[in-house]
């Protein structure tokens, strides 16, 4: 049994300690808002913050989260931050399939926290690890500063 | 398996005037009850369909028939007959429906239809999501269905009142009286339910819509932005288990011998089996209590792979025995005169090589299976859901009607989820038939691995195009002789009958020659290879347009003339909607107006497919050897833009798809049967920092609307290459580009 703070919870989880946070979520807590894509860190589809910072949860084993609070997909719509990001992409329209879309909120999140008003360059740098395979980048770009402009 | 729709146009080119309603032909529309109450509207097919089969008829409840369902509370919950995976019909197939109601969009719903008769597209005859079809092939459908349903509201609402029907109005899902009577349509639902369907029904003015063509939002963007939306990946049956296959190197490929051991010694794996694999082949598959432990397990296997009698493509050998062919004349498509090239003022050369594409969506294949005696349940973002009902009927040995097919929201697809072998369904099949037999009753979810999504075949296949072209002295083409070396998609497959016309796939030469009028002279070699191939968005104009827009843009330089003037002046009668498009991406774009910036240049391309011309006006530069791309205006001509709010990231999404085709290591490549690739860290794929600015613009029209999904992406790759030569001085015609080795 390895325990995790998840979500500001402290939550049991029976898996191998190797197991990514990945996967600790989806199949041992039924949170599947946070996606697997490819299981490498080269999509970014399964960013979650783990102590603030966006991380690739496909690759870090819950080993090494112990003691540290991972943040997911499903607290954003509680975070000052994370829910202006959220209505920003609703506004602007941005998920097509929406598969990549919990990895990139995780990502522009963690972006607006640290840079509250992002160029495009900054935007562009900061979400390069988030593959769109449908091609929403531009409204991406759009909705991050909007998310800016509410949280100002 | 029958299949009964190949007499009735093709999947790549279906026709616009296919929009008109299948339902009279077909079978008929019924009202009826469901559990909870409300006006149900749905769509019967005669001696068909689930019911049909049935031990009794149906009792009242059917509410997997319905297309539309009005209930108490005054939902209205649309059935969309097509998979949703990012291209918008969740949304704009209600709105169809909406606007003829005259619901209150706020108070509308989508729900992916499961497989079932009623939901076969009406243009192609069997369910599927294809040929950028949703809206062109369902847009009379949908309409009708909305307006038999006001005008039973209103019949109700007659009654009740004691008022002639005429003197009713409907607004935002409200029943209007002569005297001021309200009502709202959940509250008069079960009356309306009891009122015939009308016959016949008369659809609004396009001058009197309210939601068709206005900006829409999309009905499922807050359940996608809060990791709320479940897709396929994030289904559990219960009690399921997880599997994850070893398959062969080899495409075809099977397993000599296998140790399982130190698999079975993972924590969590609970069986590990041999299994019968896609191309008659073989493979090991884990069973887990979840994915980590089944890949786990997936990585400790000791597989010795027996790989002979399969053959081994190598791409480098590939490509030369593609260039080779393609100096022979193939299989006729269309014939011209090609007496004057031979003496031509000026002649153009070229030879064009495409590599393998893998579709590569964002979510990889999944599905959850549960194989009984007497039925099979499966859940999966299936795009072809008639077909795959009937490979999985026909592997588990039941009839279809027994496989109950769920459709799940899909993460992408762009053309891997519509298999005419249903390869990942027929192995899951397989996958449930070998654990049952080794004693286990559990459900099963079946997981692709990227590296199983991108080394797992049915690629966008591989091509070579030779072209020769001659110009007289004023610039025109006189003579243009054209091979194209490819694999053919559908041959083999229950499609051949209706893709495959005098030798020659037609998804393998459609988008070549229209709308110019040249004598082109065009033939095709058909090539056999161990590589399982597909559609991959918008199909064989992933390379035609390419080749022809180059092609015609090498014909305007050598002619001396401006490329947008060129092309318009070759263009014949079928090019009308083409000049409009490319007017307006001119007009919008600036072209030929502003100056721009030093290092950057112009480039320009048009492009029909799907019945829908996408025209591009591109900037780009070049900067330390690597093209960028900055600036894309677009001009569409889809006709009705039912929701310009979809079509602008349609093309959005499209364009940046075709721009992914041109970035280095954007290439399957196989080297002795096996794929060299295996993930997003070999095969290249568009972000963030690729993405231009996109500018869309839509031609008004009011004629029925043609496809979007697709078109977007031809016409990428060659007006940036266009916008590449005039930095440069180089043709680019092989993809991914390579400025240097050009």
């Amino acid at each position: 049994m390895i325990t995790l703070n998840i979500n500001g919870k402290d939550v049991q989880v029976d898996a191998d300690p190797s197991t990514p946070i990945l996967w600790a979520l989806r199949d041992n807590l039924n949170m599947t808002g946070t996606k697997f894509g490819c299981g490498m860190a080269l999509c970014g589809a399964c960013t979650v913050h783990l102590g603030g910072q966006a991380i690739r949860s496909c690759v870090t084993p819950i080993s090494a989260a112990e003691g540290q609070k991972i943040t997911t997909i499903e607290a954003m719509e509680s975070d000052k931050v994370g829910k202006a990001v959220q209505d920003a992409w609703v506004k602007i329209d941005v998920p097509q399939c929406g598969y990549c879309q919990s990895g990139q909120i995780m990502s522009a999140t963690a972006l607006l926290r640290t840079n509250k008003n992002p160029s495009d360059a900054e935007i562009d740098n900061a979400m390069a690890g988030n593959i769109c395979r449908c091609g929403t980048y531009q409204r991406i770009r759009v909705a991050i500063k909007d998310a800016a402009k509410a949280i100002a | 398996m029958r299949i009964e729709w190949l007499n009735q146009g093709t999947i790549a080119s279906a026709s616009a005037g296919a929009a008109t309603s299948g339902m009279s032909r077909r079978g008929f529309m019924k009202a009826g009850a469901v559990a909870g109450g409300g006006l149900v509207l749905g769509f019967f097919m005669p001696g068909a369909g689930r019911w049909a089969n049935a031990q009794q008829a149906p009792a009242k409840v059917y509410e997997p028939n319905a297309f539309l369902h009005i209930a108490p509370d005054n939902t209205v919950t649309v059935q969309v007959n097509r998979l949703e995976f990012g291209q918008g019909v969740q949304t704009s197939l209600p709105m169809l429906i909406a606007e003829e109601l005259d619901a209150d969009w706020s108070q509308v719903r989508g729900a992916l239809a499961p497989a079932g008769d009623q939901y076969k597209d009406p243009a192609f005859g069997i369910q599927i999501t294809g040929g950028s079809g949703s809206i062109a092939h369902s847009y009379t459908q949908y309409r009708e269905i909305g307006a038999k349903a006001r005008q039973m509201l209103i019949a109700a609402a007659a009654e009740q009142w004691k008022v002639p029907a005429s003197q009713i109005k409907t607004s935002k899902g409200t029943l209007i009286g002569p005297a001021g009577q309200k009502a709202t349509y959940g509250s008069l639902a079960d009356a309306a339910m009891k009122q015939p369907v009308p016959a016949t029904v008369q659809l609004k003015d396009p001058k009197d819509f309210t939601l068709i063509g206005k900006p829409t939002r999309r009905l499922d963007a807050r359940a996608k932005s809060t990791g709320k939306q479940t897709f396929g990946m994030d289904f559990k049956a219960p009690e399921s288990k997880v599997a994850v296959v070893a398959r062969p190197p080899v495409f075809g490929a099977k397993v000599a011998k296998f140790d399982a051991s130190k698999a079975k010694a993972i924590k969590g794996v609970i069986d590990v089996l041999e299994v019968k694999t896609d191309r008659g082949g073989s493979g090991v598959v884990v069973i887990a209590d979840g994915y980590w432990p089944a890949k786990s397990g997936r990585e400790v296997l000791a597989i010795e792979w027996d790989t002979s009698g399969v053959d081994k493509v190598s791409s480098a050998k590939q490509v030369e025995e593609y260039k080779a062919l393609s100096q022979k004349a193939g299989t006729p498509v269309r014939t011209a005169d090609t007496s004057k090239l031979a003496g031509a003022a000026k002649k153009i050369s070229a030879v064009y090589e495409f590599p393998y594409l893998a579709h590569a969506p964002m979510e990889p294949l999944n599905c959850v299976i549960d194989l009984r005696k007497d039925g099979c349940t499966v859940w999966a973002g299936s795009q072809f859901q008639t077909v795959d009902q009937g490979a999985i009927a026909a592997t588990a040995g039941l009839k279809p009607e027994q496989v109950v097919l769920n459709t799940m929201m899909a993460g992408g697809g762009f053309g891997r989820r519509a298999v005419p072998t249903s390869d990942y369904l027929v192995e899951a099949v397989n996958i449930a038939k070998v654990w049952q037999a080794a004693g286990h009753t559990q459900p099963i979810k079946v997981i692709w691995s990227r590296e199983d999504d991108i080394k797992g075949g049915y690629y966008r296949p591989s091509h070579v195009h030779r072209a020769n072209i001659g110009l007289d002295a004023k610039g025109e083409i006189v003579g243009w002789d054209h091979v194209i070396v490819g694999q053919s998609i559908t041959s083999g497959t229950p499609f051949e009958p209706m893709m495959v016309k005098n030798g020659v796939d037609a998804t393998m030469v459609e988008g070549m020659g229209e709308p110019y009028e040249v004598p082109l002279n065009l033939t095709a070699h058909t090539v056999k290879a161990n590589v399982p191939v597909l559609w991959w968005r918008s199909v064989g104009s992933t390379h035609t347009a390419f080749v022809m827009e180059t092609l015609i843009d090498e014909a305007a330089h050598a002619a001396k003339m401006d490329p947008v003037a060129y092309r318009k002046k070759i263009m014949g009668e079928k090019g009308k909607r083409h000049a409009a498009a490319l007017d307006l991406a001119v007009a919008k774009s600036g072209y030929g107006k502003k100056a721009l910036p030093k290092g950057q240049a112009w480039g320009v391309a048009v492009h029909e497919s799907f019945n829908t011309v996408i025209a591009y006006v591109v900037v780009a530069s070049v900067k330390n050897g690597t093209p960028k791309l900055h600036k894309v205006t677009a001009g569409v001509h889809c006709n009705t833009a039912v929701n310009p709010m979809t079509i602008e990231a349609q093309i959005q999404g499209a364009a940046l798809m075709g721009l992914g085709m041109t970035l280095p290591g954007a290439a399957i490549t196989l080297k002795d049967g096996v794929v060299e690739q295996q993930n997003f860290s070999d095969y290249t794929v568009a972000r963030m920092t690729d993405m231009p600015a996109i500018d869309v613009h839509i031609v008004p029209s009011n004629d029925p609307p043609t496809g979007m999904g697709e078109p977007g992406l031809p016409p990428l790759a060659p007006a940036f290459a266009n916008a590449l030569f005039k930095l440069t001085g180089k043709r680019l015609r092989k993809l991914p580009f390579d400025l240097q080795s050009a």
